[in-house]
């Protein structure tokens, strides 16, 4: 069966561009269908997916400029499978918050959601790297305009932040795009090829890949954001509305993830083994520092946000843990998928926290609104659960992976590192219990969860219990992919 | 027996011919006394008159000819340029339509002037001759020094045109004695004769030198950039427009023929030296347009600072360098002129001139001129789905291809830095609602905070507002500026999504320059 993939990418802009056109009372349908529908391809993808065969599945190859020797190939594998997903999943569950509680200037909100789905489903799923470069910054232009217009009270300040601090890292990774290109020479008589198969095939000498892999590596840390790029993270966090913020930190964060295993890993091996211990000592500080943050803070969007600079740095860490079984990068996917999983559900619920501590969104007014909403509270804990790595949940699968693959390629970086561990579950559990137990603060109204609410919340936090008793499948499908990736540095190596 | 004259190839001519005669024509028929005449068919002649060059630009695509011995060159570089100056000219035409500059100015002469200096600009990138080469400079710039001026109840009009007069004559005059330094260095004036006698020789580098900064005096090349914003402001927006764009194509296509083909032999000297001129703009164009409150002062930093971007196509001498710089041309016109038909339409329609706090709440009120300003600036930035991003793509990779990529480098950078200024553009149109614009004196920076109509309804719209409000629908509707904005817009994005003919035809163009490899 082929699942066209041009379709599913490009279905969520076309729909809610038609919702746009269309009149008020039906847009929000289309934009929901937008939405849905990826979904359900995600879906039966996920079904039908071979994970015994190797290389890419569902694939769609065209010439599109033959001047610059770019190709419009998309493909899926065990690398990116599961992360389209997740997005899909996302996305649809931010799109039916949307269409449940409809912004100001609704249609034009769905436009640039649209937008964003595209470009991030389009990032995931480019098998060329200036496909991959052009979707990864079209991936800012519609996150800019939901900060700016519909954000909070420092909206235009944070959106010019965000859109500099990151296009800074993304257009040096374009101008070393470009340069990979022609440097490697790959494609047939010396024209130029971007296709990432061709250019793993011939891969540069070490002295370019270094100078090559700082300029993709710093692209991707600044997205993700890791210490000490992160400058812009506070401001965007707090400003972006609540639906736009669960999918950017659910799933934007991960394309930078993904691009270290997707083009990092396999096109600069050798650089990627001389930066190693610099990416992990990065992705250390990411973890304390962001853990040290986060149970500092008392604005719950910021907890969030510094919460998942600790994260992003474990996953970090197990892509550079360059470990011979590749454990470390099985777990950073892993746990790139769980973390989405987890912190967009914990934004929603930010929303409904906010609703009940009289607007406010920081933890020093909440307090006691468990009391009258046992359902909400239920499903919170299970989240916050999840987000510290508890046993039985397939974040600690995640994480131990990672950690295991840390102690045996370094193992005192490791030992460092699983203190993150214990600093999650101190950070999670004060989230948890400031704003649910404790003495009811002062303008908190304890009430109930709706079922618009539960109806987003409850199939979310559904797929995290049962990612949490089938993590398997998600390793088993990414195994071969993630081993390539990572193989091709520490085989390399030998 | 007649007479035999010298042959002469009327094919190849025909596009200047076209030019020509449209200019008489023009220039005829606003003699009439008829006010409908005037408004109307002298314009629509001038349309024609540039359509028809077009067409014959595309008749003659592939001949690759030289005429009149071999003064002028009739290839594919120099029709791909005869086609952006037209496109320029014809945006410029339709974006005057209604303006009191063409009134004040006389029909019949403005149109014959924007003809004759589109004129000139074909002469000047066609010239393969120091001689022809001065002649289309000159016949350039005259008509445009009138232009500037040709709102002639406005102080800063008169103003921009006596200062782009002093300044364009110290540019010519300096580019006049360089060309005679590389005669008196090579003791030809024809191209190829230059290329042939040409010697390692300080006369020929002085002369090289002083025509780069007369050429650089038109492009708008820092250090030689000081005009450009004083006489974008002060010039009417339609001719403001039409220079950014059809004057700068014909700077750097005869930047471009000249330095690919007379001097191509010196490649690596005069290459590092352009290539600083090409970073030092970079950084003055973005740094300077940053604080600017006025629209027009704003894109005249921005045309410099993608000056230096192109500068770097020149640079690198090779076909590809020539193929992205025509590219990169070809597409800066589009975004640009898309921003000038805004600005034009916000000129009319709000009291508030060209200053960013005109387009406070177009995303609510007017989303077709929203878009295409929100398209344009994206472009500018060389955002990806725009014509932009493939435009600084091509360029990053033929500066990479000859090893500047320390120029590619430049570029990006330079990029990121315009995004300041290119987005506070797009949250003027997006993100700021018209009620701040009153509060904003014109001319004083705006200020950064404030909430949507929608975010805070409580704040009663003050009465100024409310009147540019009314005075907006009371406005004459220009469909025609709106077209285009949105013509160009929409061009913008379909050669962002399916660039492959613009990159043929920009390939084209650079093949006709057989000097390089």
């Amino acid at each position: 069966m082929t699942v066209h993939l041009s379709i599913l990418i490009f279905w969520p802009l076309l729909l809610t561009v038609l919702g746009a056109l269309a009149p008020r009372a039906v847009a929000p349908l289309f934009a929901l269908v937008g939405a849905l529908v990826p979904l359900g391809y995600a879906v039966i993808m996920l079904v039908d997916h071979d994970p015994a065969a190797s290389g890419l599945q569902y694939l769609t190859d065209d010439a599109w400029i033959e001047e610059m020797g770019i190709r419009y190939t998309l493909g899926v594998d065990g690398l990116n499978l599961w992360l389209v997903a997740l997005t899909a999943l996302l996305f649809a569950a931010s799109a039916l918050w949307l269409a449940l509680r409809p912004p100001v200037r609704a249609k034009l909100f769905a436009v640039h959601f649209g937008i964003a789905e595209t470009a991030v489903l389009g990032s995931f799923l480019a098998q060329d790297l200036a496909l991959f470069v052009l979707f990864f910054d079209l991936m800012l232009v519609p996150f800019y305009f939901l900060v700016g217009q519909w954000g909070g009270p420092e909206r235009i300040q944070a959106a010019l932040k965000m859109v500099i601090y990151t296009l800074v890292g993304s257009l040096l990774m374009l101008a070393a795009a470009v340069a990979t290109a022609v440097l490697a020479n790959a494609g047939p008589d010396n024209t130029l090829s971007f296709s990432l198969a061709e250019l793993r095939a011939d891969l540069l000498g070490e002295g370019t890949q270094k100078l090559l892999f700082a300029a993709f590596a710093l692209a991707f840390l600044i997205k993700m954001p890791a210490f000490p790029f992160h400058g812009w993270m506070p401001d965007t966090y707090r400003n972006m509305p609540l639906p736009a913020l669960a999918v950017f930190s659910g799933v934007v964060s991960k394309v930078a993830a993904y691009g270290f295993l997707r083009i990092v890993l396999p096109l600069f091996p050798a650089a990627a083994e001389d930066w190693q211990l610099i990416l992990l000592v990065l992705a250390l500080c990411s973890i304390l520092y962001g853990s040290i943050q986060a149970f500092t803070q008392t604005n719950v969007r910021l907890i969030l946000g510094y919460s998942s600079i600790a994260q992003l740095g474990f996953i970090t860490l197990g892509i550079f843990a360059l470990d011979d079984a590749a454990k470390g990068a099985q777990g950073a996917l892993l746990q790139a998928v769980n973390h989405g999983l987890v912190v967009a559900p914990l934004f929603l619920i930010v929303a409904l926290l906010a609703a009940r501590a009289g607007g406010s969104e920081d933890i020093r007014d909440m307090g006691g609104i468990a009391f009258r909403a046992p359902v909400l509270a239920t499903l919170f804990l299970i989240v916050t659960l999840a987000t510290l790595a508890m046993p039985g949940s397939a974040n600690f699968a995640g994480e131990f992976l990672i950690l295991l693959g840390v102690f045996e390629s370094e193992l005192a970086v490791a030992i460092i590192a699983s203190t993150g561990v214990v600093l999650a579950s101190v950070y999670a559990l004060r989230l948890y219990i400031r704003s649910m137990h404790n003495r009811q603060g002062p303008a908190v109204t304890s009430f109930e969860m709706s079922p618009r609410d539960a109806v987003v919340i409850v199939p979310l936090v559904l797929a995290i219990l049962a990612f949490a008793l089938f993590p398997q499948r998600a390793l088993d499908a990414g195994e071969p992919a993630v081993q390539a990736a990572s193989q091709a540095v520490t085989g390399a190596g030998r | 027996m007649t007479p035999r004259g010298p042959a002469i190839d009327w094919e190849a001519l025909s596009p200047l011919i076209a030019l020509v005669g449209g200019a008489c024509v023009v220039l005829m028929v606003g003699l009439l006394r008829s006010g409908f005449v005037r408004r109307h068919v002298v314009p629509s002649l001038t349309l024609v008159a540039l359509g028809v060059t077009i067409g014959l630009g595309v008749w003659q695509w592939g001949v690759n000819t030289s005429i009149i011995e071999d003064s002028l060159a009739i290839d594919d570089l120099t029709l791909a340029l005869t086609m952006v100056f037209c496109v320029g000219g014809m945006a410029t035409v339709l974006l005057s339509w209604r303006s009191s500059a063409a009134e004040e100015a006389g029909e019949g002469e403005y149109h014959a002037l924007l003809l004759t200096s589109i004129l000139g600009m074909v002469v000047l990138v066609a010239a393969q001759n120091l001689v022809v080469l001065f002649l289309g400079f000159e016949l350039l710039s005259i008509p445009l020094y009138v232009l500037c001026a040709t709102h002639m109840r406005r102080e800063q009009s008169l103003e921009s045109g006596l200062k782009y007069l002093i300044i364009g004559s110290v540019g010519s005059a300096t580019l006049l004695y360089g060309l005679a330094l590389l005669y008196g260095a090579t003791g030809s004036t024809d191209y190829a004769g230059i290329a042939e006698a040409a010697t390692d020789d300080v006369l020929l580098y002085t002369g090289i030198a002083l025509v780069v900064a007369g050429l650089a005096f038109k492009a708008s090349v820092a250090p030689f950039h000081q005009w450009t914003p004083d006489v974008y402001e002060g010039a009417p927006t339609a001719v403001t427009g039409f220079m950014a764009v059809a004057t700068k194509a014909a700077a750097f296509g005869v930047l471009l023929r000249l330095f690919d083909v007379a001097l191509i032999n010196f490649a690596t000297t005069w290459g590092p030296a352009l290539s600083v001129l090409a970073i030092v703009t970079i950084v003055v164009g973005n740094v300077g347009a940053i604080g600017q409150s006025s629209l027009k002062r704003l894109l005249a930093y921005s045309s410099v600072a993608q000056a230096g971007y192109m500068l770097a196509g020149v640079v690198v001498s090779t076909k590809l360098g020539v193929a992205a710089t025509v590219f990169y041309l070809a597409v800066y016109t589009l975004m640009n002129l898309a921003a000038f038909a805004v600005i034009v339409a916000r000129e009319r329609e709000t009291g508030l001139g060209d200053d960013i706090s005109s387009l406070y709440g177009l995303g609510a009120d007017r989303p077709l001129l929203a878009w295409p300003m929100t398209i344009a600036m994206l472009a500018l930035a060389g955002m990806p789905a725009t014509a932009g991003f493939f435009g600084k793509l091509y360029l990053i990779r033929a500066a990479v291809d000859n090893d500047y990529g320390w120029l590619g480098v430049a570029i990006v950078i330079g990029s990121a830095i315009s995004l300041a200024y290119y987005l506070r553009v797009i949250a003027a149109v997006w993100m700021r609602s018209p009620s701040e614009a009153a509060a904003v004196v014109p001319g004083a920076r705006p200020a950064m905070a404030g909430g949507s109509p929608e975010a805070d309804p409580e704040e009663p719209p003050p009465r100024a507002a409310a009147s540019q409000a009314e005075a907006a629908v009371r406005a004459p509707r220009h469909v025609e500026v709106v077209f285009v904005a949105v013509v160009c817009a929409l061009a913008t994005i379909a050669l962002g999504i399916y660039p492959e003919p613009l990159f043929d035809v920009a390939r084209d163009a650079g093949d006709a320059l057989r000097s390089l490899v």
